[in-house]
């Protein structure tokens, strides 16, 4: 029997969360709080991420090797906080993911655009 | 999940963890408050958004792929509170699983301890053989004599080591009381041979088999030693009586060591040198006196076949050397499970059976545990539905309810090996005590049997709980919501698995009980045949006169006194002595005849069993005397030799004339033929009768005998016993007889594994039975209360009670006709698997398919009528108010 993850409940979203995630890191390390904000305010409000699948999402990753936490003192917060950054391999992938992405969102997009003009 | 670069990382504390889930909750209520919102609003709308956070951890934790024994052990922290929760059926289901598993270990244990290791303590018993002669024109196996054992050890390479234990009693006399022991006679190398080191004194040196009499030296055993001499270490060196004569205690065996005997503890060993102590004639260098019990183990990789062959060129060689004694004559060895001399070959197909059946019984068991649990899942549905909305995924469910299965089948089989334990010297209560020993079948708990009950176990848990448990994972809102509706109509077609099951259990039941029934019919036949001897009123003992140091002249003289003597006692009506015992562990003495006009082929050795017997024995025994006339006193040693034949001897070598007045050669000796008797069964019940004559006891002296005396009526013989002990001490007071026993008693004893099967089967499928009704019963209850709606529906229409009952009733019996059907059509493709277990019944018989059937819908009406009849008390306001 396969071990259920705990991420199967949002199987379809869960490969879109984990770009987004590594898209935010791009900008540099940030703590769970920055990334949520992040994609809230970058999409002005339209899509927000549910933290009951954001910290699972970011410890998966960090699991893989894709980012790494780290206990540090940043910028403007005055305490110790988890500050997420990209490692190689997370940069390597958020590049297939994105080139993925943007074939499928242009396949997409094509279907859609045939449908309209019909 | 295929990431590349995957590197391990250690998982965050549980701490780091809740920190950082904190610290998230801190920022964002931090940034509600710098929005305006007060602090205690603030830090209440964070934790609004964020959820569960104790979810959450535990979702981020599971992302570290969390370590399975957690997993497990949070799974079983859980399951045991459900478990706990539902007392009742957990007792059921563990009891029942206990009975089902203990049965499996039980028979797994006893098959390890008879037919796979029968002997304690003894190295490589797996690649021990038990060796047998054979002779040309004979169905049966013998023993092999001494010198050509001894020869066969020397002619063959295949094997480590050779060695013989032949089992004797004797007489231990010493202080105030004699004592009956039963021992072995071995070879010089038997303890080394079977890897068993005494734990006190010294094994036999080499050559102490050698020489008449020449090493009366004795190793005893354990409980021996602890019974008899109090565990005191100085016995080594003293002297003992066996048979009259002094004995060297030399050693002490290990405690546990039994000897190697299936079915007896020994209690003492001599080496071969002393075997006339035991046996009255001497027969170390008599090539055609057969009583050697030889073992040899294999050399590891030898392929039984190929020592086979090996041993056939020393038979031939044999043969070939030694005409008069070995002509026709062969060795065949055999795997000790298979050994034709103890009781291995007995128990052996009865515990086949019985493996099948405890198999059976295990898997209706969990057909049951698997309804028990279905229906549970029903009732746990609220609880599964809220668990699956809150996340929980089908897998984790299907884990989950597997988990509890396990702690079922752990608890199951722990109960489960402990009856097994506790009834692990169960077999040796079906057999009496002989020759002064009790015999002993012990179960053998090896890590094999105990690896393969767990394994059993988890087998068990897949079959019920796997099942009930995807099943249950598979609920989805919308049907279970519609289930859950009442007035649904539930209908065995709708519970397509329950009902499956509960056929299952059905047809299980009718196999075993066609299987019970026919050993049964068996078990009666086989006690209510035709011995071709009136059993009934003859009451028999042993006298051993070798023991009370008698030679033969005297023991003629003690022979004609205890006649006499016995012929006078009230009821008694006729007295014989004889040299054997029918169904007796002691086979009758066997040798090779030649017969005047029968010419035997060339290779061919006839042989035929015979009986040294008293004038008036064919009268004891109520064997009619078809031709010629019977022994008389006139016919003795100093007269000219005599034999009678069974008629299945005569008919073998006389077929066309009288054997009236022929002659008879029993090794060098020529008898005349003086009468025909009738037929006999001597060896066991289930067997042809053997080619069988007798000669006159005064001809064949011998100072071993049995007193056979015939009563006038049954209840006599009840009583005689205590004069017979009389009569003997009269002659005698020395002489101390042995069991005291009917005729009847001593077949009976004769059909141990039958009896041990019929006990078996006769609980078993009565558990079967009870627990196919159950199912049933459960099954139709389940509809009833679910229909109820329907039902007082059709109440309320109009629809008499007797007609609400044949609506129940009919859906209950079609199940029976399924599995009952079913079940004869199994029993009738495999009961003749039972094979010799079965006597004189066919394995399709008619009568007993027909009972069974019966008794099967009886059974299943009456489960079913309880809840039919229940219908039809149903108030109809109130089931359509459900």
């Amino acid at each position: 029997m396969p071990l259920p993850r705990a991420a199967e409940k949002v199987e379809l979203l869960q490969g879109t969360l984990d770009m987004l995630i590594l898209k935010t890191l791009i900008f540099g390390p940030t703590h769970g709080r920055g990334i949520a904000n992040h994609i809230r305010q970058t999409t002005d409000d339209l899509l927000s991420v549910e933290h009951g699948s954001l910290y699972p999402a970011l410890h998966r990753l960090e699991h893989a090797g894709l980012i790494a936490g780290t206990w540090e003192v940043r910028g403007d917060v005055a305490r110790e906080l988890k500050y997420y950054r990209l490692t190689a391999a997370g940069r390597k992938r958020l590049h297939r993911e994105q080139s993925k992405w943007n074939q499928l969102v242009a396949a997409i997009g094509r279907v859609m655009q045939a449908n309209e003009g019909r | 999940m295929g990431w590349p670069f995957h590197r391990p990382r250690p998982r965050p504390s549980d701490a780091a963890i809740a920190r950082e889930l904190r610290d998230h909750l801190e920022l964002e209520a931090a940034e509600l408050s710098a929005a305006g919102l007060s602090p205690r609003d603030a830090e209440r709308q964070a934790r609004q958004r964020f959820g569960n956070v104790t979810v959450v951890h535990e979702d981020v934790r599971e992302s570290w792929g969390s370590l399975w024994f957690e997993r497990l052990r949070q799974d079983l922290g859980f399951g045991w509170r459900v478990l706990w929760r539902a007392p009742v059926f957990t007792c059921i289901a563990v009891l029942c699983l206990a009975l089902g598993i203990g049965a499996n270990a039980a028979v797994l244990s006893w098959t390890e301890g008879i037919v796979h290791h029968p002997f304690p303590m003894v190295r490589d018993q797996a690649r021990l053989v038990a060796i047998a002669g054979t002779a040309k024109g004979a169905s049966g196996l013998d023993e092999m004599s001494w010198p050509d054992f001894t020869d066969l050890a020397r002619g063959t390479s295949a094997f480590d080591a050779f060695f013989v234990s032949k089992i004797t009693g004797g007489t231990l006399t010493g202080g105030d009381r004699a004592q009956r022991l039963v021992g072995q006679l071995v070879t010089a190398n038997y303890f080394d041979a079977i890897g068993v080191r005494p734990t006190l004194g010294r094994a036999f040196l080499p050559g102490e088999d050698v020489g008449r009499g020449a090493h009366p030296v004795t190793v005893i055993s354990y409980r021996l030693w602890q019974d008899h001499y109090g565990g005191s270490r100085s016995i080594i060196g003293t002297t003992i009586h066996f048979n009259g004569i002094p004995h060297t205690i030399i050693g002490v065996t290990p405690e546990g060591f039994l000897g190697t005997f299936v079915g007896y503890a020994m209690q003492f060993w001599v080496p071969a040198s002393q075997q006339a102590v035991f046996d009255a004639t001497y027969k170390l260098d008599d090539r055609a006196a057969r009583w050697v019990e030889g073992f040899a183990r294999l050399k590891p990789g030898v392929s039984l076949a190929a020592a086979q062959a090996q041993i056939n060129g020393v038979a031939s060689t044999l043969e070939a050397e030694f005409p008069n004694a070995d002509r026709g004559r062969g060795v065949r060895i055999f795997p000790i499970e298979d050994n034709p001399f103890d009781n291995a070959k007995v128990l052996k197909p009865m515990l086949r059976v019985a493996g099948i059946v405890a198999a059976l019984i295990l898997v209706i068991v969990c057909a049951n545990i698997a309804n028990l649990l279905l229906v549970r899942a029903l009732a746990r549905r609220s609880e599964l539905l809220v668990r699956r909305a809150l996340g929980a995924s089908g897998p984790r469910l299907t884990r989950q309810l597997v988990t509890e299965g396990l702690i079922l089948a752990l608890a199951g089989t722990t109960l489960g090996v402990v009856l097994a334990f506790l009834s692990r010297n169960m077999l040796g209560s079906f057999f009496a005590p002989r020759g002064g020993a009790t015999l002993v079948f012990g179960a053998d708990f090896h890590w094999r049997v105990l690896a393969t009950t767990v394994a059993i176990g988890l087998v068990s848990t897949l079959l019920f709980a796997l099942a009930p448990a995807l099943h249950a994972a598979r609920v989805d809102l919308a049907t279970a919501m519609r289930a859950i509706a009442p007035g649904a109509i539930a209908s065995a077609n709708r519970l397509p698995m329950r009902a499956a099951l509960v056929i299952v259990q059905l047809c299980l039941s009718v196999l075993l009980l066609v299987a019970t029934g026919l050993v049964v019919v068996s078990l009666e036949r086989l006690l209510a045949t035709n011995p071709g001897f009136a059993a009934a009123n003859i009451t028999t003992t042993g006298i051993d006169l070798v023991a009370a140091g008698y030679d033969t002249a005297r023991a003629h003289r003690f022979h004609d006194e205890l006649l006499a003597r016995s012929r006078t006692l009230g009821g008694v009506s006729s007295v014989a002595l004889a040299r054997s015992l029918p169904f007796s562990t002691r086979p009758y003495d066997n040798g090779p005849i030649m017969v005047d006009g029968y010419r035997s082929a060339k290779d061919e050795q006839p042989t035929a069993d015979y009986n040294a017997v008293t004038p008036g024995y064919f009268k004891t025994f109520g064997v009619p005397v078809l031709a010629g006339r019977e022994f008389s006193t006139a016919d003795a040693d100093t007269s000219e030799p005599v034999a009678i034949v069974t008629r299945a001897l005569a008919a073998r070598y006389w077929p066309s004339a009288s054997p009236i007045g022929r002659r008879l050669r029993l090794r060098e000796r020529w008898m005349h033929v003086v009468g025909v008797v009738g037929d006999i069964k001597y060896r066991s019940l289930d067997e042809p009768p053997g080619m069988l004559f007798y000669v006159p006891l005064a001809q064949q002296r011998t100072a071993y005998v049995l007193l056979f005396v015939r009563t006038s009526a049954d209840n006599a013989a009840n009583g005689i016993a205590p004069a017979l002990g009389g009569a003997i001490h009269a002659v005698d007071p020395a002489v101390s007889p042995y069991e005291i026993i009917t005729m009847r008693e001593q077949m009976n004893r004769s059909t141990a594994a039958q009896r041990i099967l019929v006990t078996l089967l006769i609980v078993f499928s009565s558990l079967a039975l009870l627990l196919a009704a159950m199912g049933l019963y459960g099954m139709i209850s389940y509809m009833v209360s679910q229909s109820a709606r329907e039902l007082g529906l059709r109440m309320a229409l109009g629809a008499s009670p007797a007609r609400l009952l044949a609506l129940v009733m009919s859906s209950g019996l079609r199940l029976t006709l399924a599995g009952v059907v079913l079940g004869v059509a199994i029993a009738l493709g495999t009961t003749r698997l039972l094979g010799t277990l079965l006597y004189d019944v066919s394995p399709r018989d008619p009568y007993i398919l027909a009972g069974v059937v019966i008794v099967m819908s009886a059974a299943a009406t009456l489960a079913c009528l309880v809840p039919a009849w229940r219908a039809t008390r149903l108030d109809p306001m109130r089931a359509l108010r459900l």
